[in-house]
């Protein structure tokens, strides 16, 4: 082609538009080429290494929105997790007192039964010694009376002290034989019979 | 071919108009569209060079505007067409691509200017040859030469099918897909520069020179040409999309087996 281009003036004013021109295509290569370069080594990693900064940029900033997000759930779970213990604790702990307190109760019911009874058989036991006591006295007391009586109606001195007892013995032996009843009821329920023996002797 | 005078005197564009050589004559000359595109190649290296001097991560207007031509080449075209995993080689390329059609077409319309660059074919020429030699170079080297070959018939094709698709689809790779790729861009930005040029100067000549009637209607053809001048935009931008839209595509089959 470049001969003929040469050699003719008016070739390339008349040329058919599709016929490429030697020097443009010459000047085109030599552009593009530069800004191939530019591109490759300028502009590209330019633009990609700012893409992919503010791609982390926005990634990070999501993780860390996201990362936020669950540690304020796994917050809120765990408070939920510790106020639910608490609830149970609570009730483990009002259900244990509940208990308790039913057996202090029970407790103090029985040892407040037992206080009674101790008492009751204490007051009991104080009763007997007491009437014993007054059944002891009123024997003396009566025997003296009674042999004071019938001497001064006998006329006849009763001193001789083996023949007084022995005749208070039966005397009131007789009496106890004859209306255990009227002996009960005047001077409380008695076996009469042993501690008499044995008040007898023991005097 | 020459711009013959009519009856009347008027002188239709013809190819002759793009051919406006600065300095000398003949097949080395220096031409006007050569000047531009040493300066509008020297504009765009300026910008791509200043302008990611400084990228932030929050944009400003300046960055902003270069983001959005870098963003449409790189995602809306690279990535979606070629995929996210092979897509970074070429991204040099399809920006290179992109704003060099982009200015140099916009340039036709620009005032004062008003010379598409690409409708001088020389140039597309350029282009076409180093996509054609991306696409079959990265073939060859990730499928290798029996891989490529292998990939130029479908599978599934009778058998006496084979041979005609083979040599069907040889001839697309080796030679129709360059060779469109040129004429396309070329015929394009040819065409629409002859379309300006016929009622520029159609619409002059019959305002300047016509009766009383050429008068009234040189004002419809002024509208016309307003209108072809407000399409040659969207041309401009279109031929630049479609261009390494369709390199993309190209690239694409490499990684074909991928998808």
């Amino acid at each position: 082609m470049t001969p003929v281009l040469t050699a003719e003036e008016g070739f390339w004013a008349t040329a058919y538009p599709v016929i490429p021109h030697p020097g443009e295509i010459i000047a085109g290569t030599i552009c593009f080429i530069v800004l191939l370069v530019v591109a490759y080594k300028v502009a590209v990693p330019r633009l990609e290494t700012m893409l992919a900064q503010r791609q982390a940029a926005i990634q990070g900033g999501m993780e860390k929105a996201e990362k936020a997000q669950a540690e304020a759930a796994a917050a809120l779970e765990e408070y939920r997790a510790q106020l639910a213990d608490a609830r149970a604790e609570a009730a483990r702990i009002r259900e244990e007192a509940r208990a308790e307190g039913a057996k202090i109760i029970a407790e103090m019911r029985e040892r407040a039964a037992a206080e009674a009874e101790r008492i009751t058989e204490a007051a009991g036991r104080q009763v007997e010694a007491e009437r014993q006591a007054a059944v002891t006295s009123l024997r003396t007391e009566l025997g003296g009376l009674a042999t004071e009586l019938a001497s001064r109606i006998v006329g006849e001195s009763l001193t001789d002290s083996a023949r007084q007892s022995r005749i208070v013995e039966r005397f009131l032996t007789e009496l106890e034989q004859s209306s255990p009843e009227e002996v009960r009821a005047t001077a409380a329920p008695a076996e009469p019979a042993a501690p008499s023996t044995s008040r007898g002797t023991s005097r | 071919m020459i711009g013959v005078p009519t009856s009347a005197g008027f002188v239709p564009p013809s190819p002759a108009d793009f051919w406006q050589p600065l300095i000398g004559d003949g097949g080395f000359a220096i031409t006007r569209p050569m000047f531009l595109m040493v300066l509008t190649t020297a504009a765009i290296c300026l910008v791509l060079v200043l302008g990611t001097r400084r990228l932030t991560l929050v944009p400003g207007r300046g960055q902003w505007a270069l983001e959005g031509v870098y963003g449409f080449v790189r995602n809306s075209v690279g990535r979606d067409v070629i995929g996210a995993a092979h897509v970074r080689p070429y991204l040099g390329l399809l920006l290179a691509i992109f704003t060099l059609v982009l200015v140099n077409n916009v340039m036709g319309i620009t005032p004062l200017v008003q010379y598409p660059t690409f409708s001088r074919i020389g140039f597309p020429i350029v282009l076409a040859v180093a996509v054609w030699a991306v696409y079959l170079v990265a073939h060859v080297r990730r499928n290798g030469l029996i891989g490529f070959l292998k990939h130029l018939v479908p599978p599934g094709l009778p058998v006496f099918a084979v041979p005609v698709v083979f040599v069907l689809e040889l001839l697309t790779f080796l030679v129709i897909r360059p060779v469109t790729l040129a004429l396309r861009l070329f015929g394009n930005m040819f065409a629409g520069h002859t379309l300006l040029l016929l009622f520029a100067l159609g619409g002059e000549f019959m305002l300047l020179h016509g009766g009383a009637f050429l008068k009234v209607v040189s004002v419809p053809t002024f509208a016309i040409f307003f209108f072809i001048t407000a399409f040659e935009i969207l041309v401009s931008f279109l031929q630049a999309y479609v261009f390494v839209l369709l390199t993309s595509l190209y690239i694409a089959e490499v990684y074909a087996d991928d998808h």
